[in-house]
């Protein structure tokens, strides 16, 4: 039931208007981070305001909305958004990515590979890739203008020097079209593949930033490295123990203290899926006992 | 009274809007698809769909060009009471609208500047004929390529030239659209 004290999907229609030509703005410069008047949501900052207005400027009554946060559909943080949706736009929900026309996401892009039709919203905490190496706005501006990323090259150097190997796990930074250098969201490295190629539209909204950046459609993103230590992405050496996936990206669990753990996917509606196919890892049947 | 210029709006803003943004969102972000908008009609010569594009992104803080035809007092009517945006020359247009031949030259119009590219205009092209046949288009949300009518491929030669400047164009026929993003790079002919 959609709650009429609201407009549809919460926002006022000018509001909708000044982010949708930020979003325009931002498919025809892939990469770059188009200011915008971001509002006071009713969530605080860090609990994807960015992404809430960005899905809200989206979407349509016809949409099947699914939300999730590291992966999962069932955190408080995407239960708290889909409820929105459901109260404020009167969509319908899903935890099922393929069924899903609107994504809104939590530092994670689904293992279901996406299809045209689906837009994929990112909720973006710091949108800069190059504010924790130079914290001056004029400055990283400056250098977007002008194209200079040696800073960024230099810091991955240096984690080489440092650690032997690009310590940059995650929020690894990306080239797109062979101009803007961009944070992908915190997302793990894991994931980075496949931002580029991708037929569903992609779209980050940093709401305490205010900042709404995209990435259309097959578009060339690719992972910044070098010759010599090429870019590559990375899971924890394990396959999921409750539907024994070894390709998808891992969440470590702890389980005792004793030095128990588990590692399951992060992706909740992937793991469910293919344990309802019959797959099943380590410690499937300790599950079913319990 | 212009009865005239007070019909034609959206009768559901909140939804129409979304759905005629989401076609929008669909063209821009996938250059040379043509995506059906209703909703809205303003009077002639436009046609609906730069109608339904002009309701649903352009309003009291974004200046408006309307260049030859389009510039009629039915329309001026229409935006007033409708829009509210204030109608500008071309060089100050956020959008624009206009046949390809009124928008000329398009060299006018604001390409953002080197640290704000977004702050460029948005040509809306009323064209006759508005069909995947044409140049080749090539670029961000084409997986391989596509075909477009375009007016001309001259000026977009030019537009991709300037890239990450440029204006972006949507192409209005009757009831359909396209995009044509300032990414897009067009076949030479």
């Amino acid at each position: 039931m959609t709650d009429q004290a609201y407009n549809f999907a919460y926002l006022d229609e000018q509001t909708k208007r000044m982010i949708r030509r930020a979003i325009l703005k931002g498919i025809a410069v892939p990469g770059y981070q188009v200011p915008f008047a971001s509002r006071e949501m009713p969530m605080p900052y860090g609990w994807g305001t960015g992404g809430v207005q960005v899905t809200s400027a989206c979407l349509v009554p016809e949409d099947r909305l699914k939300v999730i946060d590291q992966g999962a559909d069932d955190t408080t943080n995407a239960v708290s958004i889909r409820k929105f949706f459901q109260r404020t736009a009167g969509v319908a929900v899903t935890e099922a990515t393929a069924e899903a026309t609107v994504i809104q996401t939590r530092h994670r892009i689904p293992e279901t590979p996406l299809h045209e039709g689906q837009i994929l919203v990112y909720q973006v905490p710091i949108p800069e890739p190059l504010r924790f190496l130079e914290p001056r706005e004029t400055e990283t501006r400056k250098m977007h203008e002008l194209e200079e990323y040696g800073l960024m090259h230099v810091k991955l150097y240096e984690d080489i020097a440092r650690h032997g190997t690009i310590a940059t796990s995650y929020a690894y930074p990306v080239k797109v079209e062979g101009r803007y250098v961009m944070d992908p969201s915190p997302i793990p490295k894991f994931d980075n593949p496949k931002l580029g190629q991708n037929p569903a539209i992609q779209l980050f909204g940093a709401g305490r930033e205010q900042r709404i950046y995209a990435l259309p459609p097959f578009t060339e993103v690719v992972s910044l490295d070098f010759d010599d230590h090429p870019f590559e992405p990375s899971k924890a050496p394990h396959d999921c123990d409750l539907c024994g996936a070894r390709d998808s990206y891992l969440d470590e669990v702890i389980t005792d203290d004793r030095g128990g753990r588990m590692f399951v996917c992060s992706d909740t509606d992937f793991c469910a899926g293919r344990q309802a196919d019959g797959h099943r890892g380590r410690l499937s049947a300790v599950e079913a006992v319990q | 009274m212009i009865t005239a210029a007070l019909s034609g709006g959206f009768i559901d803003a909140p939804v129409q809007s979304a759905r005629a943004f989401r076609a929008i969102l669909e063209a821009m972000a996938r250059p040379g698809t043509i995506h059906p908008v209703d909703g809205a009609a303003a009077p002639e010569p436009l046609s609906v769909a730069a109608s339904v594009a002009l309701l649903t992104l352009a309003d009291g803080t974004t200046p408006v060009h309307l260049a030859g035809g389009a510039n009629s007092a039915l329309v001026r009517d229409w935006i007033a009471f409708h829009i509210g945006a204030p109608l500008v020359a071309a060089e100050a247009a956020d959008f624009a609208v206009g046949t390809w031949q009124d928008l000329q030259p398009v060299t006018r119009f604001r390409i953002g500047q080197p640290d704000y590219p977004d702050r460029s205009a948005t040509l809306i092209v009323e064209v006759d004929r508005l069909v995947n046949h044409g140049p080749a288009l090539t670029g961000p949300g084409i997986a391989l390529a596509t075909w477009l009518s375009l007016p001309e491929t001259e000026a977009f030669h030019a537009n991709r030239a300037l890239f990450p400047l440029g204006f972006d164009c949507l192409f209005t026929c009757a009831n359909r659209l396209a995009g044509l993003p300032r990414s897009t790079k067009v076949e030479k002919l």
